[in-house]
């Protein structure tokens, strides 16, 4: 059984309440932090090697030690809980189940950032978690863990949630802030960096809502022991959100050392392919990252284990890798369609594209329709050649990452599954009503029971 | 002439409070949904323009706001409106079939109201409920695990409770 | 003696200059001039927050900086980021800046009408000069183009948002120009629109700017009398003396009529001094002004030709404005479009020079 940091509570009844959270040795954290120096936080969770849970896998330490600290300007800590990657719902889970570690964790790092004023941004569809999370709030102000001169320290901390309004490119941090701000979620051309000018011109750090409430463990084991845990530079537990066609879907608290393998059949985690079925691909970190098929998914093209780990994911580039993510894990069956699938993700990242710079706002539209062709049976071998080539001009070439988070998933599923775009155009009309499944594939993925 | 009831208005000072002296513009997204709740489930201009007179910022700050996010209507919806995910994740769990099935049910296609105006179908994208697909929102909640058996006890329960 | 500001060395396209801190890479390139400029169809100098929206600037740095000489993982947008002391850049000597290029070019056109035979922007067009230079053959689209509800901006501007590029410029001009913004970016990713909402007029003081700063024929002088294609007019600079601006304006005659009333514009096509709507739309007799001599016109633009009266092969015209490069056709309007028929003469036109014209025009000749 795996060691859980996060969730090991999240099941105890009543832990949503302070006094149980309390019981549980919950607020410890903050007790713990409040009589050290900020600068020392920073160092421990430098220390730890925590790495954001958000994405992009950014040592957090260096992230806040990065934050400018003029004289006399506020400086702002911001979660960032909208959480609308595809195949992510991790920390609606943690947010929903357990919301006094968020805050306890909240309380830490505002200290540890100077911020008197830290905002929650949630999706604005997971409203009813936005009352959990103010009650876990007035309660944690009740007992004097917020407000003014906390625990006697002359800390004041002010926590306040406020809900998104459907936009999956408010998670983009930039973008976040704006939206904070009462705008557009328009992304902002980088630099300056929140770090030196964010939320209202102020110094600003974006955090996941996992990473901030990993702060709490880092505070109560101290940074050696967390960063004992996991392997190389993938310390600590991740969460994992599983879900597509696995029999046992949800959220898991893993520590990065199991194999992928072992995450999908074991039956403490997925346990196995639903109805039976064969595993076909799978994305391991979100819409986002590149998809892999299943010979490449359980071992890298040097034919090693693959593992549940930022370096192990992302081993052979993306060639033959993918990447952790935000670990949102989709799991394909041998009867999925990887040009449908593919084209859910295109009209996807269409619909959340903000519009601001060409290449995405034309480019993402241009994909769903060609996507759209291919899988209505009405695409001709170059619609593939072109695809690939709109993809290579959206990547790289555009204000925030959306654009390369629209590029990626085409071109990986070109990359891998070329045969079965093929198939589509060359059987226009058997693509209706069939798919090109398993089969086909037989010998590459042999691999697989 | 549409205007926020006192109780409302309340909550909008408070929410104004949350942000430094002059930072009010950024309560303008909690205030939106807040007149999307009270003015009937949608934004009309003089529903926008009141939110915009609040904040003292300009109408169009406002607009370009509310049609730049998904989850604010701008023209008349229905009493429950069902938002089914057909991202990636909710397709290869059966999404696609819930809506057909939906759609069938209640005789109106995606966008689209019932006669009874008590139903507006919607089509979004993920709604970080993957692993408990198909699913759909409706109003505050999540309706989660769908299946057709699921979908007719759910629109019964919306009749009962009329 | 003052100290001299720090200066620093940037180089683009093997072209050293020394320039002064807080410079951006496409203002150094301004400086030195010529070809390495990059086309930049968002950034506006006199409009703060503007640019990196387009993408058409996009550069790549080969080397930071001398500090830190490692080259940038990504390309740049030249308006957007900063010279560094030392800094190597390369704009039309690097293959990955005008491929991406190419690609920024044919995604800007992708929705676009390419109407421009019958766009009051013709000749004046940045987009259309983008798509000479960098333009594909024909175009890889074959979906219906996207189309919006028309709205009225009232008695004064004319928006054809299908032409809409989405660079802002006209949003920050109402901000920082104008004392009222009433239209703005509604919606988002590709429905994104310039528009007002609700019906509104656009008809602040100093609100006509916005035709000026629009680089595309999106936003168009409603009062633009005959609709007149631009290179049959002759510009004038004149000034009068105005209490709300500095009345120094271009003036777009045809004989002794003004047709049209402008800002002025510098060798970037930005405008000089804003000027109010009183001198743009009001004032369209010769006698409201002081005419000064002919305005120069930036070589990028074809009404650089000056005002003549037959146009046979517009081809020829283009590459001599493009200093005899070989301009790349960006499609055959012949093939999409009855309008511009070549066998039509257009200095014959008289008036706005619709697609209902040229049917006749057709009939009778
Ligand atoms: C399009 C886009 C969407 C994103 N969505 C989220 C999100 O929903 N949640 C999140 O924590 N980070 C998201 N990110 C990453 C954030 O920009 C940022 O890197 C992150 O919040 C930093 O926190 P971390 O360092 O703790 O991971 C997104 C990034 C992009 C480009
Ligand atoms: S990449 Fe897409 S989402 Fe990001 S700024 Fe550009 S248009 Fe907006
Ligand atoms: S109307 Fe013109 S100025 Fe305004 S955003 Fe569109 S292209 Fe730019
Ligand atoms: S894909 Fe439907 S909730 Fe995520
Ligand atoms: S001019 Fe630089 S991005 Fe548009």
């Amino acid at each position: 059984m795996a060691r859980k940091l996060l969730l090991e509570k999240a099941h105890v009844e009543g832990i949503r309440q302070f006094d149980v959270y309390r019981r549980e040795g919950g607020y410890a954290a903050v007790e713990k932090a409040l009589k050290m120096e900020p600068v020392a936080i920073v160092e421990e969770v430098k220390k730890s090697g925590l790495r954001g849970r958000g994405g992009a896998g950014f040592a957090t330490g260096l992230k806040w030690s990065f934050l400018a600290k003029p004289e006399g300007v506020p400086r702002y800590l911001v979660c960032n809980a909208d959480e609308s990657e595809p195949g992510t719902f991790k920390d609606r889970y943690l947010m929903e189940f357990i919301p006094h570690l968020l805050i306890e964790g909240l309380i830490v790092s505002s200290f540890a950032l100077g911020s008197n004023r830290t905002y929650i941004y949630i999706r604005g569809e997971y409203a009813w978690i936005v009352g959990i999370l103010e009650q876990a709030i007035a309660e944690a102000k009740q007992n004097g863990f917020l407000g003014k001169n906390i625990l006697g320290t002359e800390f004041d901390l002010e926590i306040y949630v406020q809900r998104g309004a459907g936009a999956y490119i408010c998670g983009e941090e930039t973008a976040l802030i704006e939206s904070l701000e009462g705008k557009r979620g328009n992304p902002r051309i980088k630099p300056p960096f929140p770090a030196i000018k964010g939320l209202w011109d102020c110094p600003t750090v974006v955090n996941n809502v996992e990473t901030l409430a990993a702060v709490v463990p880092i505070m109560n084991l101290g940074a050696e022991e967390y960063a004992k845990i996991g392997v190389g530079r993938s310390t600590g537990t991740k969460l994992i959100s599983a879900c597509g066609n696995i029999n046992k879907p949800g959220v898991y608290e893993i520590d990065m050392t199991i194999s992928v393998e072992e995450f999908i059949y074991s039956d403490e985690y997925c346990g196995g392919i639903a109805n039976g079925k064969r595993l076909k691909a799978c994305i391991p970190g979100g819409s986002s990252v590149p998809i892999l098929p299943a010979n490449l998914l359980l071992k890298t093209a040097k034919g090693e284990t693959r593992y549940m780990n930022y370096e192990s994911l992302s081993e052979g580039g993306f060639a033959s890798g993918s990447m952790m993510g935000s670990g949102g894990f989709i799991v394909l069956d041998e009867d999925q369609c990887i040009v449908r699938h593919t084209l859910t993700l295109a009209r996807f990242y269409r619909h959340e594209s903000c519009g601001q710079c060409s290449p995405c706002r034309e480019g993402t539209g241009w994909m769903e329709k060609i996507l759209h062709k291919i899988e209505s049976g009405k695409g001709v071998s170059s619609d593939i050649d072109l695809l690939w080539d709109i993809q290579s001009k959206i990547e790289g070439n555009t204000i925030c990452p959306l654009g390369d988070a629209a590029a990626w998933p085409v071109a990986a599923a070109i990359r891998h599954f070329r045969d079965e775009f093929e198939w589509h155009v060359n059987h226009p009309s058997l693509c209706l009503t069939q798919n090109y499944g398993l089969a086909h594939y037989a010998d590459e993925l042999s691999v697989v029971a | 002439m549409v205007k926020f009831s006192e109780h409302t208005m309340k909550e909008v000072e408070a929410i104004i409070a949350r942000y430094p002296q002059g930072k009010q513009k950024s309560a303008l997204i909690p205030l939106l949904h807040l007149a999307q709740e009270e003015f009937g489930g949608w934004l009309s201009a003089e529903a926008m323009d009141h939110v915009a007179s609040i904040l003292s910022i300009e109408s169009i700050e406002v607009y370009e706001v509310a049609t730049f996010y998904s989850m604010f209507n701008l023209q008349p919806v229905g009493k429950h409106v069902l938002e089914v995910c057909q991202t990636g994740p909710c397709m290869l769990r059966g999404s696609d079939d819930i809506i057909a099935y939906i759609k069938s049910k209640l005789g109106i296609g995606v966008g689209e109201t019932t006669a009874d105006g008590m139903f507006t179908l919607k089509t979004v994208e993920c709604l970080g409920a993957c692993g408990y697909a198909p699913m759909m929102q409706m109003g505050m909640h999540y309706k989660e695990h769908l299946t057709p058996e699921r979908v007719d006890q759910i629109i019964a329960d919306c009749y009962n409770h009329k | 003696m003052a100290e001299e500001i720090k200066k620093l060395k940037v180089t683009i396209d093997n072209i050293t200059i020394d320039v002064p801190q807080g410079t951006t890479i496409l203002q150094a390139a301004r400086m030195i001039g010529g070809e390495v400029v990059p086309p930049a169809m968002c950034y506006y100098t006199k409009l703060q927050g503007s640019g990196g929206k387009c993408r058409t600037c996009l550069v790549e740095v080969s080397k930071g900086s001398e500090a830190d000489p490692r080259p940038m993982p990504k390309l740049v947008a030249s308006c957007r980021t900063g010279v560094m002391d030392g800094m190597e850049v390369k704009n039309i000597t690097s293959p990955k800046v005008l491929d991406a290029r190419n690609g920024v070019v044919e995604f800007l056109l992708l929705n676009h009408p390419l109407d421009c035979p019958v766009c009051d922007q013709a000749g004046e067009c940045h987009l259309q000069d983008l798509g000479y230079e960098h333009g594909k053959e024909a175009t890889r689209y074959e979906f219906k183009r996207r189309t919006f509800e028309k709205h009225d901006l009232g008695p004064y501007i004319q928006l054809h948002m299908t032409r809409c590029i989405l660079c802002y410029r006209c949003v920050y001009t109402a901000d920082q120009v104008s004392n009222k913004r009433v239209h703005g970016i509604l919606s988002r990713g590709d429905h994104a629109e310039i528009a007002t909402y609700i019906e509104k007029s656009l008809d602040n003081d100093f609100i006509g700017n916005v035709i000026d700063v629009c680089p595309v024929g999106a936003l168009t002088d409603k009062t633009f009398r005959f609709k007149n294609r631009v290179w049959f007019t002759k510009p004038v600079n004149a000034h009068r003396a105005c209490k709300c601006c500095s009345g120094k304006v271009t003036l777009w005659q045809r004989g002794e009529e003004v047709l049209r009333v402008t800002a002025r514009k510098d060798q970037w096509g930005e405008v000089e001094e804003w000027i109010c709507n009183e001198c743009r739309f009001e004032k369209k007799k010769t006698s409201d002004w002081v005419i000064e001599g002919p305005t120069h016109v930036s070589r990028h633009s074809v009404i650089s030709q000056g005002h003549y009266e037959k146009l046979s092969k517009p081809a020829e015209t283009f590459s001599k404005v493009h200093d005899e490069r070989k301009p790349k056709l960006l499609m055959d309007i012949h093939s999409v479009s009855e309008v511009n028929d070549p066998s039509i003469d257009l200095s014959v036109i008289k008036g706005p020079a619709t697609g209902k014209v040229f049917e006749q025009t057709k009939k009778h000749s």
